[in-house]
């Protein structure tokens, strides 16, 4: 096999406006956009979709990187299977330094409704949502516009492209909250209830929305269906450097030169997304440490950014995760301890208040976080913090919120531990940028 | 009293969803467009509207920070408290905006014009400090910029 043409090694992003408006339906089946809907709805099977997926090697977008052919096949398909079953597009993108789905919508929102409607016809769904985020208004607007001409081109409604096949998509926009991105608060928040986790087992796939076998995909996922089905599982998997498919919407945000997004090969290295895309770092600063894969994943340092921004090469090699892939550059000026404060309230302020290691152990974090940033620290808050990297774990709580938050922090604390200390002895946050917050 | 325009609109909302539940954040959000918030009274005339008490209909209600349960001003000014934001300097940002509106987080100055509010990530990290304004925008946002951007809202 011969390399991949430069046209095709940026299916995601590459066909788009270098102005930045949204490709219209027509300027999006210029470039080859619903072929791979007709192909799909025409000749493949539900199941041959699932199989193409798994076959690709395609994995969550949104942080827990489940394979996505996998979680479709535990949803009942055929005759006896209940209906109505549900699509839903997770669109509520609010991890601190990710703005990567944003991107994917506003720019190029067909890629998006193909791969939905693929996506749907694979686990014979009968209605999709496209739950979005209230902050991205001109992302909804741009959704708005070209589910109007998906409808009007017949892509969408009933017998889709002359197939047997029909699906109504609805936008939802919400109110904001980032639990609301979590796949069972964001059911709750879909049928109009407080949008707290519920617990799993059941899993959506058999009991998700009302009841009824549901599916939620990140935004991302579900644009890159298209193109696996377009051009097939071996080209997809020979974009990536890993042994999983595709390409990945890398992003970085800080005191670099240019920080922006970029689709680049799946398991591209730290060092490259850095120095490469964005730039490096702006003069006068170095970096310290960086936040991988949004706020809730653990701080990695310089000497291991030759590692590859992929699915489980980050934890066994750094004890990191890829996450959303979106870093968050921490500079040598920039105080980590206030840092992992202003993570740490963030995820205080988002907890639901459900269960209680997140609802009350997380205030405390930020609180003693808050008390070491202004000189207020004693050295027995140290233990405190230590005491509830352990106790706020996976299986004590509900959701992946509150372990989420501890990620950051136990890096923190094991990375600049002196850091931690010298605000302790000093009674000052020791950096000059390192202010009061409000 | 809602009125029968809101009635109206909300019932075409509620067309959307197969509970009519499952529309209270859009049926929420007719009101709070109209009148700028949504007060005790509205959502005990909603809430039957809906099919639920008014303690659910607050308990959806007072969830979301973008549902306003108190009077807001003409101008909704939200500032991004995100680490990128924080990291790019967003305090000397907060610290201006303040001294210059006379407010703090949540209230809104005399003349009614602007309500300060944070937003606990808003996804323009490439663009950090970043703030919004009504449905407007704004990144790379500095001390210096404020006046300009404000003087728009005026």
């Amino acid at each position: 096999m011969g390399p991949i043409s430069p046209a095709l090694q940026k299916p995601l992003t590459g066909t788009m406006r270098s102005d930045g408006k949204p490709l219209t339906l027509k300027e999006y089946e210029e470039t080859g956009g619903y072929e791979a809907l007709r192909t799909a709805l025409g000749s493949m099977t539900p199941k041959e979709v699932q199989e193409a997926v798994s076959a690709a090697r395609l994995r969550g977008r949104g942080g827990a990187g489940f394979f996505t052919g996998l979680k479709w096949s535990f949803v009942p398909l055929g005759d006896k299977a209940p209906h109505p079953k549900f699509l839903v597009a997770n669109s509520d993108e609010m991890e601190p330094g990710s703005f990567k789905d944003r991107l994917l919508i506003e720019r190029n929102p067909h890629q998006l409704i193909e791969g939905i409607i693929i996506s749907a016809y694979a686990i014979e769904a009968d209605t999709a949502y496209i739950f979005l985020r209230w902050e991205y208004g001109r992302a909804g607007a741009h959704l708005t516009a070209a589910l109007g001409e998906a409808y009007g081109a017949g892509y969408l409604g009933r017998a889709i492209a002359g197939s047997r096949f029909g699906l109504d998509i609805r936008l939802h926009t919400s109110a904001g909250r980032y639990i609301c991105g979590e796949e069972t608060a964001l059911l709750n928040a879909l049928e109009g209830k407080r949008p707290v986790p519920r617990t799993k087992p059941p899993f959506p796939q058999s009991c998700g929305l009302w009841g009824k076998p549901t599916v939620v995909n990140n935004a991302e996922t579900l644009s890159n269906v298209p193109h696996i089905i377009r051009n097939g599982a071996d080209w997809y998997k020979r974009l990536s450097l890993t042994g999983d498919g595709g390409t990945k919407i890398y992003a970085v945000s800080g005191r670099v030169k240019r920080p922006g997004s970029w689709e680049l090969p799946l398991g591209t290295t730290i060092r490259e997304i850095i120095e490469e895309h964005a730039g490096g770092m702006r003069e006068g600063h170095a970096v310290r440490a960086v936040i991988p894969g949004g706020g809730s994943t653990e701080f990695v340092l310089p000497e291991h950014f030759d590692t590859p921004m992929a699915f489980d090469i980050m934890e066994k090699q750094v004890g990191s995760r890829l996450g959303t892939g979106t870093m968050i550059v921490l500079d040598d000026g920039t105080c980590p301890v206030g840092a992992v404060h202003n993570l740490e309230r963030f995820f205080a302020r988002e907890s639901c208040g459900w269960c209680t290691p997140c609802r009350d152990g997380l205030p405390w974090l930020a609180s003693l976080l808050g008390d070491i940033e202004e000189g207020r620290g004693r050295r027995e808050d140290l233990d405190v913090l230590e005491e509830h990297t352990r106790l706020i774990k996976m299986r004590h709580t509900y959701c992946a919120l509150a372990p989420g938050a501890i990620e950051p922090l136990q890096s923190a604390l094991a990375f600049f531990k002196r850091d931690f200390e010298r605000h302790i002895e000093e009674k000052a946050c020791p950096y000059r940028l390192c202010r009061r917050s409000t | 009293m809602l009125t029968d325009d809101e009635t109206r609109r909300i019932e075409e909302e509620l067309r959307n969803y197969p509970e009519r539940r499952a529309g209270c954040v859009e049926a929420l959000k007719v009101i709070q467009q109209r009148r700028g918030w949504v007060a005790d009274e509205h959502i005990a005339d909603l809430a039957p509207m809906l099919g639920m008490t008014v303690h659910e209909l607050d308990g959806v209600a007072s969830f979301y920070p973008f549902i306003f349960r108190k009077p807001v001003g003409r101008h909704l000014i939200f500032v991004c408290e995100g680490l990128s934001c924080w990291v790019m300097g967003y305090e000397a940002v907060i610290e201006a905006l303040t001294k210059r509106l006379g407010v703090s987080w949540g209230d809104t100055t005399k003349d009614g014009c602007f309500t300060l509010l944070p937003v606990s990530c808003m996804g323009e990290c490439d663009r950090a400090p970043a703030l919004k304004i009504d449905g407007d925008v704004y990144g790379d946002v500095s001390p210096e910029t404020i006046e300009t951007i404000l003087e728009r809202y005026t």
